[in-house]
């Protein structure tokens, strides 16, 4: 990947501010999410981190409304989307990229592309030409099913799609799960260099937290549901007590 | 000779409506993974549409019209108010559920229209055309409704393949979540899913109906043909539904005509679905894609 693939692009909105106020999710008699607030800001990459069955997954599904709290509260720029219906958060700038490297299997991949962009209306080519630009890799595989892609270039395209919608607000969900140590870093760094060039939130969900904290600007430590540590990334990455606790690192 | 050409021909007629009705089962298996055992009930009750307006002075094409509208309305009502309930839930209950409807529809058209056998108008006609004194088993009708189904084929393909609706519906089935966390509404695409199932599953039972008789229990015998078109091909696949279609379609036409007559017909239906389902339990036309949400 070109280090100058990203372009500033003057026609994108600056990122959105999402604040999250004590929110608590149960599945059944199991509470996933115990009170959790955090804020994650326009320009910023927020790692949200911690061990398997932390309540990761579970955040990120409830922001989006995949899930519904149980109590708390969501506000985007403010605007309190706790009980927003799934698909209109694409609408309101937030884009959320599940678990799994959710391409949608039987689509090629420009398909799954244009799905990114479809409650937009009318999409010019040269914003596809951008996320090809973004991806070379993707270029070749245009008219392939999703399914005959590569981990890697899973990630991409889900990644891709996503930025076709034009979020202000990027949830991402383990986008680092079961890919190469080279290509986890080509796509982090692609990561950076979008929040540099363009303001965009990220909100990133990581259990590789080596990796996560490396890119990010604030960590966010859960443990069974609950914030446990909210700060700066370089001082969670120099807390060494606390990185041998809950980030096995 | 003779009676071969007119074997196949009418075996090609024959395969190209069972595979319209295999085509409809496809449509609803793959988004919502629901076998509609209903979709016959459903497309009689559209040809009865039909027949009470034919009756009662309209002509064929418009009746047709308003079938095929009817299918729409009965297709989107059913997915919404019944089926949307036992969406998602074990599969067990979509089955009862669409068994009982096809029961239920029955009964009501029964209750309605009486059982009793009524014939159904052809719009063309039904004398094969004639090749060099001979006549041979093409009928202008059946020219209808190949060109019909070759029609409607073509038009769905092009809704999928280059509309945003279509686009937005194949998303829907294939990946729910993803697709609702893009702003996709998938219900909506669901119920749209299921209108036009029931259309293509009606126009299936016009096409069967014309220059025949048609009473309440008529689509029965369509139900199993178009079942074993749709799990001949794999019943993932719109293009093994009609591929399906059209082979079972001439198989039993050469049983009928070779083997012992339309009596064994019902027989070698079924034997053609076990011997599929031992070779290649996934259908002719399956595909290995591994489904991730």
């Amino acid at each position: 990947m070109p280090d100058t693939a990203v372009a500033p692009d003057a026609t994108r909105t600056s990122g959105a501010t999402l604040e999250v106020r004590d929110l608590t999710t149960s599945y059944g008699p199991v509470r996933a999410l115990d009170g959790v607030s955090l804020t994650a800001a326009p320009g910023r990459i927020t790692a949200v981190l911690g061990a398997n069955g932390a309540g990761k997954t579970s955040l990120l599904r409830t922001v989006s409304g995949l899930v519904r709290a149980s109590s708390g509260t969501v506000l985007l720029d403010g605007a309190d989307v706790t009980r927003a219906a799934v698909e209109s958060m694409v609408g309101r700038g937030m884009a959320h990229v599940p678990e799994g490297r959710g391409v949608i299997a039987e689509l090629t991949v420009e398909e799954n592309l244009r799905v990114g962009a479809l409650f937009r209306g009318k999409v010019g080519r040269e914003e596809f030409d951008r996320v090809y630009d973004l991806f070379p890799r993707l270029v070749e595989r245009r008219d392939n099913p999703a399914h005959t892609l590569s981990g890697g270039e899973r990630q991409m395209l889900v990644i891709g799609r996503a930025l076709l919608a034009r979020p202000r607000i990027l949830l991402l969900d383990e986008p680092s799960l079961g890919l190469a140590p080279r290509i986890v870093a080509q796509i982090f760094g692609l990561l950076r260099q979008l929040v540099d060039a363009e303001g965009l939130s990220v909100l990133l969900v990581e259990q590789n937290a080596r990796s996560a904290l490396s890119v990010a600007d604030v960590g966010i430590v859960l443990n069974l549901g609950r914030v446990v540590a909210t700060d700066d990334a370089r001082t969670l990455m120099a807390d060494e007590d606390l990185r041998h606790a809950y980030l096995g690192f | 000779m003779q009676q071969f050409i007119d074997t196949t021909l009418s075996g090609l007629a024959q395969g190209m409506v069972f595979a319209a009705f295999a085509l409809a089962l496809v449509l609803i298996w793959r988004s919502t993974r629901i076998v509609n055992f209903a979709q016959g009930s459903m497309a009689m009750a559209t040809t009865f549409v039909a027949l009470a307006l034919i009756q009662a002075g309209w002509n064929y094409w418009a009746a047709l019209a308003a079938a095929l509208v009817s299918g729409f309305v009965l297709g989107a009502v059913v997915e919404r108010v019944v089926i949307r309930r036992v969406e998602g839930g074990p599969e067990l209950n979509a089955v009862i559920v669409t068994l009982g409807l096809f029961v239920a529809i029955q009964a009501a058209v029964a209750i309605i229209a009486g059982s009793s056998f009524q014939s159904f108008p052809a719009p063309f006609g039904l004398r094969g055309f004639t090749i060099g004194g001979n006549t041979i088993a093409l009928t202008p009708n059946r020219v209808y409704v190949i060109a019909a189904v070759l029609l409607t084929m073509a038009l769905l393909v092009a809704l999928f393949r280059f509309t945003r609706v279509g686009l937005a519906m194949r998303a829907a089935a294939f990946g729910q979540e993803v697709a609702r966390l893009l702003g996709v509404r998938v219900g909506r695409m669901l119920t749209l899913g299921w209108a036009l199932a029931a259309v293509v599953g009606s126009l299936a039972g016009l096409l069967i109906a014309g220059g025949s008789f048609v009473y309440p229990a008529y689509m029965d015998s369509l139900i199993v043909f178009g079942f074993v078109a749709a799990v001949l091909g794999g019943l993932d696949s719109p293009i093994g539904a009609v591929v399906g279609g059209l082979l079972l379609g001439l198989a039993l036409s050469y049983v009928s005509a070779y083997f012992g007559g339309s009596s064994v017909v019902n027989l070698a239906a079924l034997v053609i679905l076990v011997v599929v389902l031992l070779v290649r339990p996934g259908g002719l036309f399956a595909s290995t894609v591994a489904r991730r949400a």
